[in-house]
């Protein structure tokens, strides 16, 4: 806390809200976003063009592929969880964060610490071999501590508000942290060789393990990629319409609702395995109830701008956001569909799936993100408003082509292989080696990569655009809408 | 209480359970007594502008 | 109640974390406790010691990221990879490696269906061997000697987490090591008494062990274990 800050405290009864804090988030979450979509893109490249795993050992596909997930979700996204929730908490308590500046600094830095130590040890081949919970024992511990102060601190800051009720985004918050917690904790449990040593084993074995581990990878994204998000939808889009969200009634229901089901959808990723059955059809059955919830979000989130959709001619703040809910919806449909036993028996293994998480991380979790950033620069660097709404249309208009690109050559390719593996021909043999599906891919992997790029070209332009805004700059240009409406109407 | 019993325990009740609570708090949500104060607590996100926050210029 | 839940939030959170908890008692903890989750069969024994040290690069390099080893009970898959997979297969998996993507084939059963010096090959310049291939290059592998000093400690581990190794085993881990990986200058036979099937051969012909040795030692065994001719299914099963 600054006293630059501190001076800006306009009524006695205001508390002072620590948003330095939040401008170091909101860089971390713009630098790792950036680094996570180059990783991306380049392990993309390398399905199209092998030559390019370089045969070194520090950069192939399966070292860089953990590398590109974990900078994405629990880097990109978990700066601007983290960030956020910050905002987010203190304003809608009016109370500063709990444990101040000293706390948050250290949750920062921890988190930050956590990443670095997390990345270097991919590319050095330190990994627990689990999707999505690569890090080896050690970063786990460490990440245990900082999230056990990142509660005390979220929580802390609830129990000290001046506001009686608690306000639902936080609700939302609040969840994502404790299951996360506990997800963390019972699927990374380990065994180090030894205390000087990276090495572990999982204490879980075969279809435990296996279980245990599509229960915290599905959960990973129902609480930290759905509920954390959905706490920023519950806050940000309202805000950034300028009207109170649609039902807070229905927000009320989506909670509870999506709490309870999304725990139980894990087995779906299991599908056919040596899993038993029943627990297959339990994964299942939830999976599919898990649309009702999800739709209901997504009405929720949309409808808060019936009345107001004009705005999203002038605002392209906005139209990241609404587009960020509408890919919500889509994902949301798509996964309750693919995890269907029949559909999953083809999908499963192939690239659908792949198109599938990015209709849901690009589509949803990253332009949504995009819209927060851009809704907080200007606030917390104070400044009228942001260096041009012209770069955020086009950065807009580029990732979303990006997304459609990624998305539909995911579709084709993943749809084609999973065909091409169960093709018999007129004699009853398999038609196609493994190796003629691999080549068959090749120019959708091309497309694909293309997307990508186009994703990481948009969020260069996002930063430009922000470090612009920081800066204080303005850009001198035309109006949003300013072509097609008379400038009363706005 | 030991584990078992108690997986036995949420391996027959979770129905009922899910069932009873979800109505409960659709009850809680839709009843009209409740509706004005939830009109007010969405609202919450807009008082801190009023009340001079400090990131609101 | 629920007024009162929605102004503390340690109710909150505790109400919060009862909901989410149900789901994994109800399909965690069976898992352990149900006696028909795994299969009984004939045949899975833990890994030999350079077995192990194998599937450590395989975890290490991420091979699970391409690579499913969970063959679905299907015709087509049946026909490609072989008998479907069983739970017992993987019964000594820390972790398990049944994957979500195939890029490259599944390898459940990839063991004894191609010749060492076709995995060393492979392994070392992918396309060398299959053309189309997108896999990685692992040159490195044959380079680096295996480092194995410890072995007898991660067994130990294993065993803590429930891997029945005897203590005959361990005590005879480096041993059993080297005599797989150099048949030619220690008797395999008390290393193949004690893991039935181990294939023992100087794998890529170098004098040293390395990392390379260990990796297609592993790859050799995947689902050679189990006799799947003699499986029964039982009515309950799967």
């Amino acid at each position: 806390m600054t006293s630059a800050s501190l001076a800006h405290s306009a009524t006695p009864d205001a508390p002072n809200y620590y948003d330095d804090l939040i401008k170091l988030f909101v860089i971390a979450a713009a630098f790792w976003g950036l680094a996570g979509f180059l990783a991306g893109d380049y392990i993309a490249w390398q399905l199209a063009f092998p030559a390019l795993n370089l045969d070194l050992e520090w950069t192939t596909f399966g070292r860089l592929r953990p590398l590109h997930t974990s900078a994405v979700i629990f880097a990109f996204g978990g700066n601007i969880l983290l960030g956020s929730s910050f905002y987010v908490v203190q304003r809608t308590c009016r109370a500063s964060l709990f444990g101040g500046a000293g706390l948050g600094t250290f949750i920062f830095w921890g988190y930050q610490a956590f990443i670095v130590l997390a990345a270097t040890g991919y590319l050095l081949g330190i990994s627990q071999g689990k999707e999505y919970a690569e890090p080896e024992w050690y970063v786990d511990l460490w990440l245990t501590i900082v999230w056990v102060a990142y509660l005390v601190a979220f929580a802390g800051t609830i129990i000290k508000r001046k506001e009686p009720h608690i306000y639902v985004a936080n609700w939302f918050y609040l969840a994502f942290i404790i299951t996360i917690a506990m997800l963390h904790l019972v699927n990374n449990a380990s065994v180090p060789v030894s205390l000087s040593g990276t090495k572990s084993y999982i204490v879980w074995a075969g279809v435990q393990d296996a279980m245990t581990q599509w229960w915290y990878g599905h959960n990973a994204v129902g609480f930290f990629l759905t509920a954390g998000f959905l706490g920023m939808m519950y806050y940000f889009v309202p805000k950034q319409a300028d009207r109170p969200v649609y039902s807070y009634r229905l927000s009320v229901i989506h909670f509870w609702a999506l709490s309870f089901l999304y725990i139980w959808a894990g087995p779906h990723h299991l599908h056919y395995t040596a899993l038993p059955d029943w627990v297959q059809t339990l994964g299942m059955t939830f999976s599919v109830m898990l649309w009702m919830p999800s739709w209901g979000g997504m009405i929720n989130g949309l409808m808060t701008l019936s009345g107001a959709w004009h705005k999203l001619r002038t605002d392209p703040v906005l139209r990241f956001m609404v587009a960020s809910v509408g890919f919500y919806g889509m994902s949301t449909f798509e996964g309750p569909l693919m995890s269907v036993k029949v559909v999953n028996s083809l999908s499963h293994y192939t690239d659908w799936t792949i198109g599938h998480v990015h209709s849901g991380a690009l589509g949803w979790n990253a332009l949504i993100s995009f819209g927060v950033l851009y809704f907080l620069v200007p606030k917390l660097w104070k400044r009228e408003r942001l260096y041009s709404l012209r770069l955020v249309n086009m950065h807009f208009w580029i990732s979303t082509i990006g997304i459609v690109l990624y998305i539909t050559a995911m579709w084709v390719s993943g749809i084609m292989q999973g065909l091409m593996w169960r093709t018999y021909d007129s004699l009853g043999f398999l038609q196609y080696s493994f190796i003629e599906t691999v080549e068959a891919m090749h120019p959708y992997y091309i497309i694909r990569a293309i997307g990508g790029l186009l994703f990481v070209i948009g969020a260069l332009i996002m930063i430009y655009n922000l470090y612009k805004t920081a800066k204080g700059d303005l850009r001198d240009e035309a109006p949003m809408g300013a072509n097609t409406a008379p400038l009363a109407a706005r | 209480m030991d584990m078992t019993t108690l997986v036995e325990l949420a391996r027959s009740l979770w129905v009922v359970w899910l069932m009873a609570v979800f109505l409960g708090i659709v009850f809680w949500a839709y009843r009209p007594k409740n509706k004005e104060r939830f009109e007010e607590d969405a609202k919450i996100i807009f008082k801190h502008d009023k009340n001079g926050g400090p990131a609101h210029g | 109640m629920q007024a009162k839940l929605e102004k503390n939030v340690i109710l909150l959170a505790i109400a919060t974390l009862i909901t989410v908890s149900i789901g994994g008692l109800v399909q965690l903890v069976p898992l352990y406790t149900m006696e028909s989750t795994i299969e009984k069969v004939d045949g899975v024994r833990p890994y030999s010691p350079l077995e192990l040290a194998g599937r450590n690069i395989y975890v290490r390099e991420g091979c699970y990221l391409c690579h499913s080893q969970m063959i679905r009970p299907f015709r087509d898959e049946v026909e490609r990879y072989g008998h479907y997979s069983l739970a017992a297969e993987s019964m000594y998996d820390h972790p398990f490696q049944w994957g979500s993507k195939r890029t490259g084939p599944d390898l459940a059963r990839v063991g004894g269906k191609y010749s060492n010096d076709w995995h060393v090959a492979h392994l070392t310049d992918p396309r060398q061997v299959v053309p189309e291939s997108i896999m990685p290059g692992y040159p490195f592998l044959v380079e680096k000697p295996l480092y194995f000093d410890d072995i007898a400690a991660h067994m130990e581990t294993l065993r803590i987490v429930g891997t029945p190794y005897t203590d005959e085993q361990i005590a005879n881990a480096l041993a059993d090591l080297r005599a797989q990986a150099n048949p030619e200058t220690v008797d395999p036979e008390a290393m193949q008494a004690r893991y039935p099937k181990a294939v023992a051969a100087d794998f890529d012909g170098k004098t040293m062990i390395t990392e390379m040795d260990a990796l297609v030692a592993y790859l050799q065994v995947m689902g050679t274990m189990v006799d799947t001719t003699s499986y029964q299914p039982n009515s309950d099963g799967r």
